[in-house]
């Protein structure tokens, strides 16, 4: 078994490296940075250790409450969009029957176009010479261009839930495929009304997909920039813009990598969190 | 089992998402139309002038050949990657394969904003200036978890037997996976491709932080929206790509499923 020996370290090696140079080393180096006290002299001269990073970003109030304030944001969307997809899957796991090819491709291709475009779209839709607004114009239910439609974290909001709707009822329907059509006949047998039975049956057989699909969207939207940045302006900004900031406008790396670790600390913890639970839920079954 | 009637409220519910959902696209569409810079209702006119002007705007045009050349480059890498990792994952058993296949996942968890920066960082300290091969790099470790799931979840439905058979017959190990293995999976790999290459095609977040000054076409198109005046331009050439990613993933899909 020579030759399979080699063929390992041929297919070990290259991935490894690859993801330890561009993956794990940055994040390792960012890490290291964050405890980098000043923002003076070349990246890595008179370097001391320090913590006062994280003791700015643990005294400035502002930075805390608005990675707060982006899980909450995070939580409404994942929230709204499990709701809202859940009724999708549930029909195009149960009554789309031979359709359901065609009705879910229906369903995912605007979740393969383009993000930057979709969001855009919104920026349209929703701006102050956009679409809603000549039409309310038009029909003359308003005289001035409503303002308060964008930049601001209803914007992004809505954005959001538009955005992921698709993507959620994924693992939804994932779940819902998974349960023996035999189930529902036995529940109706034994006498059980529609209602019921969707409450007692359908709905505890499918919540491992529900839960999935809750973290499949709550995760990246916590660390999300991209939507506030185009759709939220100064006053819907969350945590991700910050880290973006530091590292661009405000030019001040040693707080952003600590910003930024936090948020990878934060992100972690709902990791575990998610693991935990959705395997907790497949060991009850 | 008794035919069920499907609840028309369902059936409306349905419906009426898809028509909100593709709405905005819809609105994205008729903007490129327009023959009006502005889009206010109701509209003046069509026109396929922004289509025209398309053909000769230069800079617009440079940036979606930088979006394309760093999408192949990336897509490509990222399949070899996913190739190696899903061979080890489904064909070894080693120690570290759990740390080996969890980290080729992670990216997929870790917001790309933090992503970015770590690399931007990265490529900062040791002096790399910012191009599309900083682009291309970021692209591949992002694109790396799709490319795992698919070819491996293709892998794991193909039996082992074919290849023990082979070696019995004489073949080494690199022979029976460049003749039996690599051809078994070639649907799968060739729609990693497709799909990293329309992950790398459509991703920003990282994109902004690491394009030095060739920009990619989304980072291209978010330096524009400041110009009123260019945005339809921009949209119309969005419209074409958005179908080009479509027939892409419709390839891609075609391939993956078909067992």
């Amino acid at each position: 078994m020579f030759d399979r020996r080699i063929t390992f370290w041929i297919l070990f090696l290259p991935p490894l490296l690859w993801l330890a140079a561009f993956f794990l080393f940055p994040i390792l180096l960012m890490g290291a940075f964050s405890f980098r006290a000043d923002t003076h002299g070349a990246l890595f001269s008179g370097w001391q250790l320090s913590f006062r990073q994280y003791a700015n970003v643990w005294a400035s109030q502002g930075f805390l409450r608005l990675l707060g304030l982006s899980a909450l944001v995070a939580l409404a969307v994942s929230l709204v969009v499990v709701v809202l997809s859940y009724p999708l899957a549930y029909f195009l796991a149960i009554y789309a029957g031979r359709r359901m090819g065609f009705y879910l491709v229906l369903l995912l291709v605007p979740f393969w176009t383009s993000y930057l475009l979709r969001v855009m779209a919104w920026k349209i839709m929703l701006g102050s010479n956009g679409v809603i607004n000549s039409v309310l114009l038009y029909l003359r239910l308003i005289q001035q261009p409503l303002e308060a439609l964008l930049y601001n974290r209803t914007a992004v909001t809505i954005t959001l839930i538009y955005v992921w709707i698709p993507f959620a009822a994924l693992p939804i329907l994932a779940a819902l495929q998974r349960i023996d059509p035999f189930t529902f006949e036995a529940a109706a047998d034994l006498g059980a009304r529609p209602l019921s039975q969707f409450l007692r049956i359908t709905l505890p057989l499918s919540l491992p997909g529900v839960f999935a699909a809750f973290f499949m969207v709550f995760i990246p939207t916590v660390g999300e920039y991209v939507t506030p940045l185009l759709v939220g302006g100064s006053s819907g900004s969350l945590y991700g813009n910050i880290i973006q900031d530091f590292f661009t406008k405000a030019a001040n790396w040693p707080l952003g990598s600590a910003l930024s670790m936090v948020m990878l600390g934060v992100t972690l913890i709902f990791l575990l969190l998610a693991t935990r639970l959705v395997n907790l839920r497949e060991l009850l079954q | 089992m008794t035919a069920r009637r499907t609840p028309v409220s369902l059936v409306v519910y349905y419906f009426g998402l898809i028509a909100m959902l593709y709405l905005p696209i819809a609105i994205l569409f008729l903007f490129s139309i327009n023959s009006n810079v502005t889009f206010s209702f109701p509209l003046k006119g069509f026109s396929m002038i922004w289509y025209q002007q398309l053909s000769h705007n230069a800079p617009v045009l440079n940036s979606a050949r930088n979006s394309m050349e760093v999408a192949a480059g990336s897509s490509f890498a990222a399949t070899i990657l996913g190739l190696m990792v899903s061979i080890l994952m489904m064909r070894y058993q080693f120690r570290g394969k759990g740390l080996l296949v969890g980290l080729s996942v992670l990216p997929l968890i870790v917001p790309y904003v933090v992503l970015g920066v770590a690399l931007l960082l990265l490529f900062s300290a040791f002096h790399i200036d910012r191009s599309l091969w900083t682009v291309g790099i970021a692209h591949t470790v992002v694109a790396l978890p799709y490319t795992l799931l698919i070819i491996g979840s293709r892998l794991a439905g193909f039996d082992a037997s074919l290849e023990e058979a082979a070696m019995d017959l004489g073949a080494s190990y690199p022979t029976t996976l460049r003749r039996i293995v690599i051809p078994m999976i070639l649907p799968a790999a060739i729609s990693a491709w497709l799909t990293a290459f329309t992950v790398s095609f459509d991703e920003f977040a990282l994109a902004l932080f690491l394009a030095g000054t060739q920009p990619t076409f989304p980072v291209y198109l978010f330096s524009q929206l400041r110009f009123a005046n260019r945005l339809p331009i921009m949209i119309a050439l969005a419209v074409l790509m958005m179908l080009g990613t479509l027939v892409l993933v419709f390839i891609a899909e075609r391939l993956r499923s078909r067992d």
